[in-house]
């Protein structure tokens, strides 16, 4: 069971092998469908886009947050969503971002894993619905961002203290565990 | 859980506390068996990550799953038609207090009004009977597993082979994205609107239940097999437990048709009961419909 502390560099993501188990401590931002439609348009437009997007871990999750009366915002509930949602969008958002590491669940498609390749990003797989555990791993909110989009929808930034158990489902290497499984899957009858 | 007589708002917002807060135990049980004999390290991993999450939310009060869902009632017994109103005063105030996240959205605005109501919701499927109770049933539906329900109009001559394909298909082509290991509702039968529907009421059977149709529950058990021989494992990342359970249901059907349905539940397959009488209300999370 490895720490991994983010941000990540671009070899701390390619020494990571397929099956690891790892906890990440340190900067965590989430986001989905929405998060990833506006990042892509404002960059695209030439706007400014938040820095810490930038070689980020970015975690496919709409948490359920409350806000504390002194305006600051904690974490209730934060299991990780389907990311093949996101498979037409990532690739791009890799590429264009760097990202260094998606939490998520399900796993995401071979042009996912080939801007993957290409950049130096992993997969890390959260244990689906296990939100209470995954919040307290996500310590301390340390801001939001584009909450208009909604709360499960908005961009939302952490500073995580052993979140996981993650494995390492798809590798930098174009591997993932997700075709492994399915290509030995057995159809009975 | 009993409790003196309240009224039905009071009672939808325990419900869905309920629900939302502590898996029903025979899931619990079936999680527990399943980390007995799973022996694949990954695969063992997800399942104690599942089970310690489980504990910490009953025992923080919170949601065990950061989507709470779409709430789908049924309502059994007897009832006026004045309980809609009150069903969606409980969904709004416990979307407030449990809480619960506004999942629902207008389906082409995606606008949200935070409340978890808007057109046609919430969900409620009627069953007036002559019993001198009410009792209202939830069933809070992820999207992860909803959106992997699958309808087949078969042949008929495809016959029960040709409906065990179809839900092994449907289950292992969804892989990991419903949160597996699940438990699997069957329709079979009906028109393609009722076929839907049974589906997704199978998931309120509990586990430990033994279908009354002695065809179903063969069925039942094949499919539990085929599934967990499968290799797809918890989160689809391998291993030897793919489903805790498979429940089936049946209706009447044209003779040139075959309807089958598959409605995934993921292990986070929240349900809870009420049965509302006049000396008070009994709460529950296994009660069939
Ligand atoms: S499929 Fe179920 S357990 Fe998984 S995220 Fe959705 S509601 Fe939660």
């Amino acid at each position: 069971m490895k720490p991994l502390r983010a941000p990540l560099s671009e070899a701390d993501a390619r020494a990571l092998k397929l099956g690891e188990t790892v906890y990440v401590y340190g900067n965590v931002i989430t986001g989905r469908d929405e998060m990833h439609v506006r990042a892509l348009k404002l960059s695209e437009e030439g706007a400014d886009v938040p820095k810490d997007i930038e070689e980020s871990v970015l975690f496919h999750c709409g948490p359920i947050m409350v806000q504390r009366d002194d305006g600051s915002w904690s974490v209730v509930a934060a299991g990780p969503t389907t990311s093949a949602r996101m498979n037409k969008l990532e690739p791009e958002m890799i590429r264009r971002f760097r990202i260094r590491a998606i939490i998520g669940k399900g796993g995401m498609s071979e042009e996912v894993s080939a801007a993957m390749k290409e950049v130096g990003c992993v997969y890390l797989a959260a244990t689906g619905g296990a939100a209470i555990s995954m919040a307290e791993g996500l310590k301390r909110c340390t801001g939001v961002e584009w909450l208009d989009l909604g709360m499960a929808e908005a961009m939302w930034r952490f500073d995580a203290e052993r979140l996981g158990p993650l494995i390492v489902a798809m590798d930098s290497e174009g591997n993932s565990l997700y075709e492994k499984v399915r290509r030995s899957l057995v159809r009975t009858p | 859980m009993k409790t003196l007589p309240e009224p039905v708002e009071d009672v939808v917002v325990k419900l869905l506390r309920l629900a939302n807060t502590k898996l029903p135990a025979d899931i619990g049980w079936a999680l527990e068996a399943a980390a007995g004999w799973e022996t694949g390290e990954i695969a063992c991993t997800q399942l104690g990550a599942i089970m310690e999450n489980v504990k910490k939310a009953e025992h923080l009060g919170l949601p065990m799953c950061q989507d709470t869902g779409i709430p789908v009632f049924y309502v059994k017994g007897r009832f006026d038609s004045s309980i809609a109103g009150k069903i969606a005063a409980g969904v709004e105030r416990a979307t407030k207090i449990v809480p619960l996240r506004p999942n629902t959205v207008d389906p082409l605005t995606r606008e949200n009004q935070g409340s978890n109501l808007g057109q046609g919701m919430p969900l409620i499927h009627y069953i007036p009977t002559e019993d001198d109770f009410t009792e209202i049933s939830v069933l809070p539906k992820g999207a992860g597993s909803e959106n992997m329900t699958r309808l087949g109009m078969l042949n008929p001559a495809d016959g029960i082979e040709g409906v065990k394909r179809f839900v092994v298909d449907s289950v292992l082509d969804a892989g990991g994205r419903p949160c597996p290991p699940s438990i699997v509702g069957v329709g079979i039968g009906g028109t393609s609107d009722r076929c839907v529907e049974m589906a997704k009421e199978a998931l309120l059977s509990p586990l430990d239940s033994e279908n009354s149709d002695p065809v179903l529950s063969k069925l039942e058990e094949e499919l539990f097999i085929a599934l967990n021989s499968s290799g797809l494992g918890p989160m689809g990342l391998g291993g030897a437990t793919t489903v805790l359970g498979v429940k089936a249901r049946k209706a009447a059907c044209h003779t040139a048709s075959l309807p089958v349905a598959v409605n995934i539940g993921c292990w986070a397959t929240r349900r809870a009961s009420a049965r509302i009488t006049s000396d008070g209300v009994v709460y529950s999370q296994g009660a069939e419909i």
